[in-house]
């Protein structure tokens, strides 16, 4: 049953995504593309630029994606349930740790051997990051034109700071015009 | 403030931070802490440390957790809820929308173009991330992308073997002062 499927693929990950966003990505592509098939690389990379081009955390904007895109072969409305259930599926787990956090939150605030075990984990999630920078650039960066202008994405986002709505816009413009 | 309230300050920063979770932070501490006087900054700051520390999306995280210290367990869901459902009702018109015109060759090229920028993005990313961290333990770092890429371990399992190691060491290494290679 795709929706039991989908709500418990999508709690298993919100239950061990430690440091959100982009660290997550590598766990996305694991379950979702190699795992389950659920969606080809190109529209994995496809999923992670609407997540950006969208308001909101890129872990609730890729569970709704891919919760609609998993189940919308049975209708709109199947893909709205679908959504659903992997957004909530991704929320549960974390939102209970916060809350068992929050009504005893002395502790937690206090504990060193917590705070060291996060800071310990900061060179992993950047490794996490750094794997997914790999296997997303293999399937993306595949001919000189792509390269040229991930150079200059890059170049106007770090040295330029150009925010990055406006490289989503520049890029989709001018993947229009070059490819 | 009432629950209405609170759903709608969420809601609106759900609706007008671009750029994930980590970009609605600052928007977090300027509404809650700035603007409406709601929360002390060093409150604001243990609930960062909590939130960054815990599995999860950093906002939802953050909006649970002030949520319930403001309004209990009815704060905590409305938080939440206000924080999540602009981008769940985003992604759905988009995918919506999106799927008849997937194979428009326009479409097909402005998403090669698309494609490209996540790469550039998520470059950016590893190098703030990289910077951040000083550029400390690299050799973890690229052991975790190697073991990734090439041993297809599972990322999860990763996470968990190192978070374990590391709580070992930090056990066995308390009161001292040290320094994890």
């Amino acid at each position: 049953m795709i929706l039991l499927e989908l709500w418990w693929r999508f709690l298993l990950i919100g239950a061990l995504a430690f440091g959100g966003g982009y660290a997550m990505l590598p766990v996305f592509e694991r379950v979702m593309v190699i795992e389950q098939g659920w969606l080809s690389p190109t529209l994995f990379v496809d999923m992670i630029a609407i997540s950006q081009m969208t308001p909101g955390p890129i872990a609730i904007n890729a569970a709704t994606f891919i919760g609609y895109q998993t189940t919308v072969d049975g209708g709109f409305l199947s893909g709205v349930l679908g959504s659903l259930v992997a957004t909530l599926g991704v929320v549960l787990i974390p939102m209970i740790l916060i809350l068992l956090v929050a009504s005893h939150k002395e502790g937690f605030e206090r504990s060193q051997t917590f705070r060291k075990l996060i800071r310990s984990l900061r060179p992993v999630l950047l490794g996490l990051v750094g794997a997914s920078l790999v296997s997303i650039g293999r399937v993306t960066l595949i001919d000189v034109t792509s390269v040229v202008l991930f150079g200059i994405c890059v170049l106007l986002l770090l040295r330029f700071k150009w925010h990055p709505l406006m490289i989503i816009g520049l890029s989709g413009v001018l993947g229009f015009i070059l490819f | 403030m009432s629950l209405m309230q609170l759903f709608l300050i969420y809601f609106r920063i759900g609706a007008l931070t671009f750029g994930g979770g980590y970009a609605m932070i600052p928007v977090i501490e300027r509404t809650l802490v700035d603007k409406t006087g709601w929360l002390s900054r060093s409150d604001f700051y243990d609930a960062l440390i909590v939130c960054q520390s815990l599995p999860g999306v950093i906002a939802i995280n953050f909006a649970v957790y002030l949520g319930y210290q403001m309004r209990g367990l009815k704060g905590a869901l409305v938080s939440a809820l206000g924080v999540a459902l602009p981008s769940f009702l985003m992604i759905i018109l988009f995918a919506a929308v999106l799927f008849d015109y997937v194979d428009h060759p326009a479409i097909t090229r402005i998403f090669q173009g698309l494609r490209v920028s996540v790469v550039a993005l998520i470059f950016s990313a590893a190098y703030r991330i990289y910077q951040q961290n000083q550029g400390k333990k690299p050799l973890i770092t690229a052991s975790v992308v190697l073991v990734l890429l090439f041993l297809g371990l599972h990322p999860l399992a990763v996470m968990i073997g190192f978070a374990t190691l590391s709580v070992v060491w930090i056990r066995l290494t308390s009161e001292v002062s040290h320094d994890l290679t």
